[in-house]
């Protein structure tokens, strides 16, 4: 028989049906249910099928652990592969189906796999598919059928229709877990005043308390302390909320599933919240989970956490089954034999230690359980679902000493103890302890300075002890935070004989075999992925015997759950094959998440256009409105042109290059780094960070200088202005800009602490246009009062300051187009007044505006160098730029830039090329000799091109070997990518009035 | 010991798997060895595979403070590429390329080598230039590169975001069709496998704790278990060269840093390639088992913990979904970190030290995996012939003093480079 939904009992709405549906098919499902409750109500057995074999797979946990429910939930843009059918939530509109299953999971043709199993023994990709062929091609026509084959669910390639949000949260103390043990510790530290954050996975609080009875002694207990916490405003209680991982300096992250509950997120609420905590103090407590014992078909639907069928009858009213059989090593699932015979079951428990203690016998007997000591179950019989239990007398280690006898049943309870849920705790901490007497691996020690660990996670067994564990670790906590507990006393704790924890007289057993030591069947360690016992023997045989090849080997735990089950199996075998303890063996490390997280809720907002912040010129909006195609310049966003009409951006730059050779342009260059550089040793200070001296500069001066970095390549270049004694604005490229401001701080901070120097980002303070072109100056005198700028009174590399529009300004003198040229100044939030007045200023002298193409052709037909040349690999001389260092004074880089490979003559260097034919040549292209082979690396590369308005040619800037030497040579340029080859002149850089007669008119 | 093929699967299946052979011996150390490799990971493993192989010195031990292959080798994203520019770096990384592609049969171990290409994307035209200029040099030096426009990627990877809500459109790709990726723990196994026929001891579980001296000299390794006299040491320990270095007094130009690494549950094929954002560090590929495997930038602080913090993770996780904004809904399964010997120009180590008997191998910052056959191929050269092979020429510890950093970024001295 199936299971089947109770007439009474349960924690759900008998009121509230939902609509839910798996494969199509509707489920009897009540708001409290899970779908996993849901499924086992309708009587559905198989919900899944095996990773590698395709067995028929039913529901085996009710909680975090499970390892084969697993299914498609939702469907289109919001299908959500491998959710976990045992903590999804029934919402109504439920819609799931199964996932690796074809044509179905009832009838799934993958399962043919079952017949070739021995073939498909562990690790044997690695020994065959290797091929007799050379390369990898047989290999890789292997691979696409086996990827096929693995995986479990589908991801979709559509956007996420649904929003994440993310919280910073800060708190005294951090409660993980709300079973009885947290919700004392929560209590305790909640009525000391302590802020707390109490967190649950589960949608109820209490914990192992829900799977009681309802309106037993134990509700009695949680209803007055869900109470008591309600009262508590600084308690903040955060449910359907799963610690995932906890991280140095005591950061948790959490994740809030806000919306996972309903078919979609409501009123504009996030699917889910990301709560990055910090915590002065956390207590863990995050109980245990139920560990298997393993036999002969242990996979097949029916068998289950003996603890976990409690859970059904008791919190879901679902009965897993009529007949059940709970074969265990461990005093828990006396409990759960008497609570399922009350809820009406026929249960025999068969306990693999040779007698069960009187109190427990008594108590069974007396609820109709039959008990079989000394047995177990070595071997489940059924081909879809349980239809019976071979029962065998076993020895200590779980070794049959007699003859299997066969007992009908539909459901086996399986319970080998139980693991504390040592995972945050060891995801910072590092592996666990195990502790002998209750079988099982605990924290190494019960407290950190700032991480207590209370109830099941430490071991504690009895309620009582879990209720006080919580108790005494929240008050140690309240030590640390100085804060005094509260004398208000907590509820009675409720007194159960049936609550004895799972430590005492625990069998040590783990797999049940026959005599001659051989598992019956298929008897699977990790259900998730496949992995036998006879896997861990055989990776034990072939020397894969650390825990760490163990698990990579046979793949055991290392499926979606993480091995929760069947970690401590596998371990448990390997340790007995070695002849080694468990400790000695070892445990893999914990890592985070706890259980899987939405990639999209770490992602919260930070996504689309919010990716990274986008940076924008203070007049950007004017470009946009006149028509500027923009581009990205870092974060920066630019006008790269302005097209008109029909134009595309070769007709455009030409345009406007050739507009502002003529007449006059210009050009919004506020993206330029801009650093303050402050105090009476500034100008020491640019003397030891620029090549150049800086000593002489007065004020009203400006001067071109380059930085190195201390290795000697060339870093950067920009102007600086002395704008009072101890004042000067320094601009920098707009790429470089966060890099010369983070290298100043560190010098000033580190080096060169004596300095008297602040140096302060005022990049987004200025605003800055370049205006360019014959026509430049009478233009400025018309919009500029205030100041005189005739050629005389202000030569190039001066500034002035004056009015345009009523607005202060600084006018720096200074060229890059090569023509005629003053850059403009002025405070951002007068930007665009300041700019559309000069645009107005303009008309009459034919202004137009121009964008970074136009700016990059001008700039190479002067051979002026940026990014593409200061790639962070040239030095000064390969740039022609040593002129400008000087030999007087040390500066940033002048030691390591001798380095015999830096000063070496045979370098590359910057040239031009003029380019023959109609042509051009593309940037990234090489350079090689005439008649020479067009292989290796090549005698340099094109760093720069464009076609030239002022030429009419096709020119570029490039870095050849030995390039100042080979002025007038012929080389080939090629772009092996396009099939390009192109011959071209070695020509100086400076293709356009190389005297500077124009800027300096 | 027993050839790997499909027969033997076959027939070893017959007897119920009962008769497989140990892959490795776990010997006891001898007293002395020719040449002692400390650190059995892929890189110290191959290494004495090739001294076996290539050189006849066999009696080499290997020693492992932890277990073998339990380092970055099997910590990585298995990303194998040979997309260097740098002279000194391309042809190191094509020898391992093409060691790479007959490794599985080399070794008689499939370390599932799957050449499934890898596209770099390229976000401005700045960058396409320099991605042509990588291409060019690729290859004019025999290597396949190929150069994408933004519409030819589209066509090929349709899920990426070519929205205009995008913050750094997708301009283009740089692409190497025989990149790919392969299984990182089966190159280990394979080549300790491979390296014990040879006759050479893998010692795990003992730790080298200093060095036996005479005169100046290294003659062996102090270690957990005993001292191990050797004609030669060679250190491979990823990250921990610098400690090792240090207890031989030297100071190297590296720093240990925290690199994280990612994988989300598993799905059916998603994702055929690899691919590396250019906006951000990030790139993802799907192993064989479905999980999609996203790698990131360096947690950005020195530490010898094998785990890294949330920043990076929720910076990775961003830039997954600005790339493919479908990842949302899947589920990151577990992140993991290793410790990183990042060199200050983002290229490794393969040489003779100021230490006579003492050699090294580090300095592999983000990228070592891909170079473990080439990385034990030339230290084995370099160990057995007291010189290097030209393909790991550059690879000194004399390079900064000579200026000659092979920098493939450009980014001058700093410890976050490749
Ligand atoms: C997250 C991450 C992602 C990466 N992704 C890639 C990638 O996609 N592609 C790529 O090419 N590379 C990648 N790498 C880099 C790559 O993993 C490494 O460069 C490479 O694996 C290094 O191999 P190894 O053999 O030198 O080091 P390891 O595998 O680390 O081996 C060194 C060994 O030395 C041992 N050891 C250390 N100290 C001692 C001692 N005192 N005594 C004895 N033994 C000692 C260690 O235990 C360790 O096993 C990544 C690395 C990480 C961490």
């Amino acid at each position: 028989m199936s299971g089947f939904r109770l007439s009474t009992g349960g924690r759900i709405d008998r009121n509230t049906l939902l609509n839910v549906r798996f494969d199509g098919r509707r489920l009897k499902a009540h708001a409290g249910d899970t779908l996993a409750s849901a499924l086992m109500a309708s009587g559905e057995n198989i919900v899944a099928r095996g990773f590698k074999y395709h067995r028929a797979r039913g529901i085996y946990s009710a909680g975090a652990e499970e390892p084969n429910a697993y299914v498609h939930l939702r469907n289109e843009s919001r299908l959500e592969p491998n959710a976990r059918a045992t903590t999804v939530e029934a919402f109504d509109g439920l819609i799931s189906t199964s996932q690796n299953s074809w044509p179905d999971v009832r009838l799934d043709v993958g399962a043919v796999t079952g017949y070739i199993s021995p073939f498909l023994s562990v690790g044997f990709y690695y020994k065959t598919f290797i091929g007799p062929f050379s390369g990898t091609r047989f290999w890789m026509f292997c691979e696409g059928f086996i990827r096929k084959a693995a995986g479990m669910g589908r991801g979709m390639k559509v956007d996420d229709p649904d929003s994440y949000d993310k919280v910073n949260a800060f708190c005294d103390l951090l409660v993980v877990g709300a079973g009885a043990a947290g919700l004392s510790a929560a209590l305790t530290a909640g009525r000391a005043g302590a802020d707390v954050i109490l967190v649950e996975q589960d949608f109820e609080l209490g914990g192992s308390l829900l799977s009681q009875p309802q309106r037993g002694e134990t509700d009695d207990w949680l209803e007055k302390v869900k109470a008591g916490l309600k009262d508590l405003p600084n308690v903040r209680i955060l449910t359907r909320t799963t610690a995932f991982g906890a991280y140095d300096e005591d950061v948790y992250g959490l994740i809030e599933h806000v919306s996972d509950h309903l078919q979609s997120p409501q009123n504009h609420q996030p699917r889910q919240r990301f709560w990055l905590v910090r915590t002065k103090q956390a207590v863990l407590a995050t109980g245990a989970i139920e560990r298997p014992l393993v036999f002969g078909n242990n996979d097949l639907p029916g068998v289950m956490l003996a603890a976990s069928i409690q859970t059904y009858a008791n919190r879901f009213g679902v009965l897993a089954g009529q007949r059940i059989v709970v074969s265990t090593n461990n005093n828990s699932s006396c409990q759960v034999a008497v609570q399922l015979a009350q809820a009406g079951a026929d249960v025999t428990l068969v306990d693999a230690r040779p007698h069960v203690c009187e109190v427990l016998a008594e108590t069974l007997a007396k609820a109709g359980v039959a008990v079989l000591s000394g047995k177990a179950v070595i071997c489940a019989k059924g081909r879809r679902k349980v239809v019976a239990a071979m029962i065998v007398p076993i020895d200590s280690c779980g070794k049959a000493t007699g003859l299997a006898k066969r007992l009908d049943c539909d459901v086996i309870g399986v319970s080998g103890g139980w693991s504390p849920v040592v995972h945050l705790w060891s995801q910072r901490f590092g592996k666990p302890r195990f502790d002998e007497a209750s079988a099982s691996f605990v924290p190494d020690i019960r407290g950190r300075e700032t991480v207590q660990c209370a109830g099941r996670m430490v071991a504690a067994q009895s309620l009582e002890d879990r209720i006080n564990s919580g108790k005494s670790t929240a008050k140690s906590t309240l030590k640390a935070l100085e804060l005094k507990p509260s004398r208000k006393l907590h509820p009675k704790t409720p007194d159960t004989v049936l609550d004895t924890g799972w430590a005492k007289d625990i069998g040590t057993i783990w797999a049940i075999r026959d005599a001659n030591d051989k598992t019956m069947g298929k008897a699977f360690v990790d259900i998730q992925h496949d992995v036998k016992v006879t896997d861990i023997d055989q990776a034990y045989r072939e020397g894969y015997v650390s825990v760490e090849h163990l698990k990579r080997y046979t793949t055991a735990g290392m499926a979606p759950d993480q091995g929760k089950t069947s970690n401590i199996i596998a371990l448990a075998r390997m340790a007995e094959l070695s002849g080694k303890t468990i400790p000695k063996t070892g445990t893999t490390t914990f890592r985070p998440p706890y259980t899987p997280v939405a990639i999209g809720a770490l992602v919260g907002h930070v996504h689309g256009h919010h990716f990274a912040a986008t940076r924008y010129s203070p007049v950007h909006d004017w470009h946009v409105e006149n028509g500027a195609v923009m581009t990205e310049a870092g974060a920066w966003m630019r006008p790269w042109h302005y097209p008109e009409g029909e134009e595309v951006l070769r007709d455009a730059y030409i345009r406007e290059a050739t507009h502002v050779r003529a007449h006059v342009g210009i050009i919004d260059v506020s993206t330029l780094g801009k650093i303050a550089v402050q105090g009476p040793d500034a100008a020491e200070f640019l003397n030891r960070i620029y090549v150049n001296g800086w000593k002489t500069l007065q004020v009203g001066q400006l001067r071109y200088g380059v930085m190195l970095r201390e290795d000697g390549f060339v870093m950067d270049d920009g102007a600086t202005a002395r704008l009072g004694d101890f004042d000067y604005f320094m601009s920098t490229t707009t790429a470089n800009a966060a890099k010369v401001l983070a290298m100043s701080e560190h010098l000033l901070q580190t080096a060169w602490r004596d300095l008297k120097v602040h140096v302060t980002s005022i990049t987004d303070q200025w605003a800055a246009f370049a205006i360019a072109g014959p026509k430049a100056r009478d233009l400025l005198q018309l919009a500029l009062s205030g100041a005189e700028i005739s050629g005389e009174q202000m030569p190039n590399n001066h500034f002035v300051t004056g009015e345009i529009a009523d607005t202060e300004v600084r006018l720096h003198r200074m060229s890059y187009s090569g023509e005629l040229a003053y850059e403009v100044y002025v405070p951002s939030g007068f930007a665009r007044h300041v700019w559309t007045a000069l645009i107005k200023a303009g008309e009459a002298f034919d202004l137009r505006p121009y964008g970074t193409e136009a700016m990059g052709a001008l700039r190479i037909e002067k051979g002026h160098v940026a990014g593409p040349e200061i790639e962070g690999r040239t030095t000064l001389k390969d740039l022609g730029l040593e002129g400008f260092a000087s030999s007087k004074k040390p500066f940033v880089g002048s030691v390591l830039k001798g380095r015999p490979v830096l000063a070496d003559p045979a370098r590359e260097t910057l040239v031009g090329l003029m380019i023959t034919g109609e042509q051009g040549a593309l940037p990234g292209s090489l350079i090689y000799s005439t008649n020479r082979p067009m292989q290796g690396h090549g005698e340099g590369w094109v760093s720069s091109t464009t076609w030239s308005p002022a030429l009419g040619k096709n020119i570029a800037l490039a870095l050849v070997r030995k390039g100042k030497f080979r002025m007038g040579e012929d080389v080939q340029v090629v772009n092996h990518l396009e099939n390009q080859s192109l011959t071209a002149q070695i020509v100086s850089p400076h293709f356009f009035d190389p005297e500077g007669a124009r800027q300096n008119a | 010991m027993s050839h790997y093929s499909a027969f033997s699967v076959f027939r070893n299946a017959l007897t119920g798997n009962r008769h497989w052979q140990r892959a490795w011996r776990d010997p006891h150390p001898k007293p002395s060895y020719d040449v002692v490799i400390v650190g059995a990971g892929g890189h110290g493993l191959a290494t004495a595979y090739y001294l076996a192989k290539e050189h006849g010195i066999h009696n080499v031990a290997v020693i492992e403070k932890g277990w073998l292959g339990g380092g970055n080798t099997g910590r990585n994203t298995t990303i194998v590429r040979s997309n260097y520019m740098m002279p000194g770096n391309t042809m190191f990384y094509e020898r391992s390329m093409k060691l790479w592609e007959n490794l599985s049969q080399d070794l008689n171990f499939n370390v599932m080598i799957s050449q499934r290409g890898q596209y770099n994307l390229c976000h401005s035209p700045a960058q396409m230039d320099a991605a042509r200029r990588r291409g060019n040099v690729m290859r004019a030096n025999g290597i396949d590169a190929d150069l994408f426009d933004r519409v030819e990627v589209r066509q090929r990877l349709p899920y990426l975001d070519y929205s205009p809500s995008a913050r750094f459109p997708i301009h283009g790709a740089i692409f190497q069709s025989r990149a790919g990726t392969a299984r990182h723990d089966a190159v280990a196994w394979g080549y300790a496998r491979a390296a014990d026929r040879q006759g050479v001891d893998i010692i795990q579980q003992c730790e080298v704790t200093g060095y036996i001296w005479d005169d100046g000299n290294i003659v062996g390794v102090e270690t957990t278990r005993g001292p191990i006299r050797a004609g030669k040491v060679g250190l491979a320990v990823a990250g921990h060269t610098g400690h090792l270095a240090d207890m031989a007094g030297l100071r190297l130009p590296i720093e240990t840093h925290v690199l994280q690494a990612y994988v989300t549950e598993p799905l059916k094929p998603l994702v055929d390639t690899v691919i590396s954002f250019g906006a951000a560090h990030f790139y993802v590929s799907q192993s064989d088992k479905g999980g999609l495997v996203l790698g990131g930038d360096l947690d950005g602080y020195n530490s010898y913990a094998q785990r890294g913090g949330l920043p990076m993770v929720e910076h990775t996780l961003a830039s997954a979904k600005a790339l493919m904004p479908s990842v949302s809904r899947l589920k990151l399964l577990r992140h993991w970190a290793g410790v990183m010997d990042m060199s200050m120009d983002g290229s490794p180590f393969i040489t003779k030290t100021p230490i006579d008997g003492l050699y090294l191998n580090g300095g592999w910052c983000y990228g070592g995996f891909k170079a473990t056959p080439a990385s034990g191929w030339c230290f084995a050269w370099t160990i057995a012939k007291e010189q290097p092979h030209q393909d790991n020429a550059e690879f000194t510890l004399s390079r900064f003093e000579r200026g000659y950093q092979i920098d493939e970024k450009g980014a001058g001295p700093q410890p976050n480079a490749h």
